[in-house]
């Protein structure tokens, strides 16, 4: 898959100036509310026209204002999970997912994808006689998922899809993702504002802010610079990879390894070599200028002082190198100049083992081409 | 024939009545769908003179909408005469007699209609178009359905009110026994003739018993309707 996109459009105050190239896999377009995110997915889906611009999916020109071109949605054969469900409430679940199925009857089914394999995949088939209206917002969405899938779409639009649920319904959902980009190897562009679910599905990014791209490009590249902004600094963190070393049982633990060295986290349910992706909050790492000792937390990480910034309201990011890897912490300016912190300087980097964020770690994938 | 205690001349009023409300409300179904739709979701120059034109019956005395329609299509009417080149006539028929009820109770219909058609989530609509289905699949598969309650509502106050309509009908095709004598307009005739008030009264017990029952099975089918979308 290949997309382009290049649109502007005004409506009142609000102006969008968007343009970038998405490659195969996934993309995430992340910023803040009203950044324009929503707006995009409209444009791509054709449920927004702009003023101007261009959409090119796969070669076919879906969009392009000076020729004329402009795909309605029924034909684009892009399929859009919502926010909300957005099912239809006068059809049971089976119907819903059978209402997509009966206009993509004649394209060839993507293997895998059939009505039964996507019942599977998403835990829905207990739920096929009943009415939307009964079943709860995590059901919902999983019937909407299923119901874009059997559309046969050539790219899956994702607009939040988790933001009205809970922490457990986001747990059950987010594998669903990986397994649709990594097993299904249907592109998606997925709409987060959540930094660890970024850093967890994404591999291209695309920011936004106030209705132009901010930053775009191969997501691990970004998270690494810190490109999602205060966004990151405040919420985000820094980007490990990392395998699984073995598990502790009695302590309910897992021990990772990687180039930092060792780090424990809350169990995963990962076999022993896995390579994993943890996303570490910068807010939960402290930093020591000599070796801690009768601390509680687990992982002491020694490294050196590469960077200082000043994010504001009196708080600094401390980018340390711990054996390669960038490690980011967030402490105040007070605490900063009490440490004499400088770069060059060695120092200990504490994290807590329930700093690991379980929506952060997410299973690393294979590398692949990424062009922007 | 004389189980409600009916006179045949009462019996053929009444047979008359249901015909002359049928086919006014079947006819105006499709008229008053697409004005619905044209109200609710279009911008369109002119919209306010077709929200006036299809409102007029309401507030215009009955008597006048008779006489513009024998006006615009009695036998020397500027519609009424091209129709009469084609065989239709209307003037002083049964059909004109529909033809008025079908006017008078169109703006209740698209009344009805057209807020429930303004009720239905366009965001189900938008997502249905996604999943592929083209604007009138969307239109069959999804607004329709989801405005049922409406448009069911719609052509029950339409049709109560073709039962109903006597100061069009008369005026525009007079008060024909057998022809344009509908329920109302037999009534009228009883209560001016001497010893016609037990005829009057049991006509009358005809039309309230009809009406309720009409008003019961909209209730009835809206409920039923309701209960679809919501949780079963």
């Amino acid at each position: 898959m290949s997309l382009e996109l290049d649109v502007s459009l005004a409506r009142g105050a609000f102006r969008l100036d968007v343009a970038f190239t998405a490659p195969p896999g996934l993309t995430a377009l992340f910023g803040p509310s009203g950044s324009g995110k929503t707006t995009v997915i409209g444009l791509l889906a054709g449920l927004v026209r702009p003023d101007r611009g261009r959409i090119v999916l796969d070669g076919e020109t879906l969009l392009d204002t000076e020729r004329r071109i402009d795909c309605p949605a029924h034909r684009r054969r892009i399929g859009v999970v919502f926010q909300e469900a957005r099912l239809l409430p006068h059809l049971c679940v089976r119907q819903n997912l059978d209402y997509g199925r009966r206009f993509a009857r004649r394209r060839p089914e993507a293997p895998g994808l059939g009505f039964d394999d996507v019942v599977g995949l998403l835990g829905i088939g207990h739920l096929l006689a009943r009415r939307p209206a009964g079943l709860s917002g995590g059901e919902s969405q999983r019937v909407a998922i299923g119901r874009a899938l059997l559309s046969r779409p050539r790219l899956l639009l994702m607009d939040e899809p988790l933001a009205a649920l809970d922490a457990a319904r986001k747990a059950e959902i987010l594998p669903l993702v990986e397994h649709l980009r990594d097993g299904a190897g249907i592109p998606i562009v997925y709409v987060s504002h959540a930094v660890p679910e970024v850093a967890r599905l994404a591999d291209t990014l695309v920011v936004l802010e106030a209705g132009r791209v901010a930053a775009a490009g191969p997501a691990e590249a970004l998270l690494r610079r810190g490109e999602l902004g205060a966004e990151q600094a405040a919420h985000g963190g820094s980007l490990l990879d990392m395998a699984v070393a073995g598990h502790d049982g009695a302590a309910g633990l897992t021990h990772l390894t990687g180039a930092v060295g060792r780090l424990s986290v809350p169990r995963l349910d990962r076999a022993v070599g896995t390579p994993v992706r943890l996303l570490v909050p910068a807010r939960d790492v402290l930093v020591a200028t000599r070796q801690p000792a009768g601390l509680s937390a687990r992982n002491v990480l020694p490294g050196t002082v590469r960077d200082l910034s000043v994010l504001g309201e009196g708080a600094v990011l401390i980018t340390l190198d711990c054996a390669g890897a960038a490690l980011t912490a967030r402490l105040t300016q007070a605490s900063a100049r009490d440490l004499g912190l400088r770069p060059g300087l060695p120092v200990f980097a504490v994290v807590k083992s329930v700093a690991f964020d379980a929506q952060g770690i997410g299973a690393a994938r294979v590398p692949r081409a990424v062009e922007i | 024939m004389d189980r409600l205690g009916l006179t045949p001349d009462e019996w053929t009023a009444l047979a008359l009545s249901l015909r002359v409300a049928t086919v006014a409300t079947l006819a105006s179904l499709g008229p008053g769908l697409a004005v619905a739709w044209l109200l609710a979701r279009k911008r369109f120059p002119g919209r306010s003179l077709l929200d006036g034109l299809v409102h007029l019956p309401l507030i215009l005395p009955p008597v006048v909408t008779g006489y513009l329609l024998l006006l615009a299509f009695g036998r020397r009417g500027t519609f009424g005469a091209a129709l009469a080149e084609i065989g239709i006539v209307l003037s002083f028929r049964w059909t004109g007699a529909a033809l008025a009820c079908a006017v008078m109770g169109f703006p209740l219909m698209v009344r009805a209609m057209r807020l429930s058609l303004e009720a239905v989530d366009r965001r189900v609509e938008q997502a249905a178009a996604t999943l592929g289905a083209s604007p009138w699949s969307v239109f069959l598969t999804v607004t329709l359905p989801l405005a049922m309650p409406g448009v069911l509502a719609g052509a029950v106050l339409a049709f109560a009110k073709a039962m109903g309509e006597f100061g069009a009908t008369i005026t525009f095709v007079s008060n024909i026994p057998g022809e344009t004598r509908t329920l109302p307009s037999a009534i009228y005739t009883l209560t001016q003739v001497p010893g016609g008030e037990a005829g009057a009264l049991r006509l009358t017990l005809v039309s309230i018993t009809l009406s309720m029952a009409a008003l019961l099975a909209s209730e009835f089918l809206a409920r039923r309707l309701a209960r679809r979308l919501g949780a079963e």
